[in-house]
């Protein structure tokens, strides 16, 4: 069986990467292991869950449910490239400030929705930021401070623009 | 790592996809939008020892209308198809059902193409399409051939498609003018698969009552017209208890199983209540 090795170039938050991989390698691994990202939780690897999710050329995705091969040549975003060194992105404050989270496990797929969703619409409603967040699984909070946190960060978002 | 081995092709044209679905026969399968398949390969449930990647084929990536008609390439994102201005203006009921599969993330690369292919029998795509009288474009080593969607959605995960046959393209004629149109689902969560959905146009016709198409998912082996209910709605429009009655023959008609997302009382009485809503909203949505 001819499983040969690939070269793969991937801009993970601006720093390209550059590695031989086998083209079964999932996104995810390739991000938590070639590129040493490990901000990007893998939890069910078979699309259900939304931890994995990152940005591919700004769009989110799920990266367990594509192999890195194809993302070859692709800009990737994930949660690392939020925080500007110690400060946090709004996204992240907001979630710190209403306890959007427990054990975390969840967040950083969040974070990654979140991000281009608050983009396209920075005044949504409470039936918008669930609808939001539907395809990302948390088994702590139970949702409810995770939409307040949107509902901050979306404010936050509000003051900052120009 | 979670997927086996397999050997990866990349092709960027249509013909090369072909030749190496020839050349590799039952070994090989293509990879369109990878939200199906990559699961089943994560979980191991199959093994191909060839994936030929077509995300790199741009010419299988359009959403065009041409001559009224509406042409999408097996492998344009279910995204684009939800976000095109043509499509919402033209097919506003295909908008609607991808608006119902699974989650932006997974719209983000999933592809019509792909989910007609796989045709899991609770899928929006296939309904849609065998409502809207779509028509798919396969192509194999023999050449190129239209399947009409009564013809290609064959059994639960199955299609016209021959192995070394590729859908390339999929054709959906314009809806009559006035056409009213209603697509309802029932999930248990955002974003999952159907428990029931049901797709219905109407028309005015020419002798006073109404042209009707009603087509069911989620109840058995895909989506199925319901000649019952669409006969009731062609006699008495939609008027009285018309629709209701247009549901209480859909429930009839459907053959649903228990499974362990429902029991098949309850998806009847889903295919019922859904068929009457969708049949009224249709109803509304027709202009003379």
């Amino acid at each position: 069986m001819d499983a040969a090795r690939r070269t793969v170039r991937v801009t993970v938050n601006g720093e390209s990467h550059e590695k031989e991989v086998e083209p079964r390698l999932l996104l995810s691994d390739f991000i938590r292991h070639e590129a040493g990202l490990t901000g990007t939780h893998v939890g069910c690897e078979h699309g259900v869950c939304g931890a994995c999710t990152v940005l591919l050329e700004g769009a989110p995705v799920r990266s367990c449910l594509m192999f890195a091969v194809q993302a070859e040549g692709a800009s990737i975003e994930t949660v690392e490239s939020l925080a500007d060194g110690d400060a946090l992105h709004p996204l992240q404050e907001a979630f710190r400030r209403e306890h959007g989270l427990q054990c975390g496990y969840c967040t950083p797929g969040i974070l990654m929705t979140l991000k281009p969703f608050l983009a396209a619409n920075p005044e949504p409603t409470e039936a918008e930021i669930r609808q939001a967040l539907s395809g990302n699984l948390c088994r702590c909070t139970g949702y409810q401070q995770i939409v307040a946190a949107v509902r901050r960060a979306a404010a936050m978002l509000r003051a900052e623009a120009p | 790592m979670k997927p086996p081995p397999f050997a990866y092709e990349c092709p960027t044209e249509v013909a090369d996809a072909v030749a190496l679905l020839a050349a590799h026969g039952a070994d090989a399968r293509p990879l369109a939008g990878g939200q199906s398949l990559v699961p089943l390969l994560n979980f191991r449930l199959v093994r191909p020892a060839v994936l030929v990647d077509l995300n790199r084929i741009a010419a299988l990536a359009h959403v065009a209308v041409e001559d009224g008609t509406l042409r999408i390439g097996a492998m344009a994102r279910q995204a684009a198809v939800e976000a095109a201005p043509a499509v919402a203006r033209g097919w506003p009921i295909l908008t609607e059902a991808v608006g119902h599969i699974a989650h932006p993330q997974i719209r983000n690369r999933g592809t019509v193409g792909g989910s007609l292919a796989h045709n899991d029998p609770a899928a929006e795509l296939p309904a849609v399409m065998l409502a809207l009288d779509a028509e798919m474009t396969a192509r194999g080593p023999a050449g190129t051939r239209a399947i009409a969607a009564p013809d290609f959605f064959t059994d639960t995960m199955e299609t016209a498609l021959d192995a070394d046959e590729l859908l390339t393209g999929i054709a959906v004629p314009a809806l009559p003018e006035g056409t009213g149109w209603s697509f309802r689902e029932a999930a248990r969560r955002q974003g999952d698969f159907a428990l029931v959905a049901v797709c219905v146009l109407l028309r005015p016709a020419s002798g006073g009552g109404l042209n009707a198409r009603v087509v069911v998912t989620g109840t058995g082996n895909g989506p199925v017209r319901v000649p019952a209910a669409e006969a009731i709605l062609a006699a008495r429009g939609a008027a009285g208890d018309a629709c209701e009655a247009a549901g209480a023959a859909a429930a009839e008609a459907v053959e649903p199983m228990d499974d362990p997302h429902a029991p098949a009382w309850y998806r009847r009485r889903l295919v019922a209540a859904l068929t009457a809503r969708a049949s009224m909203e249709a109803a509304t949505g027709m202009e003379a």
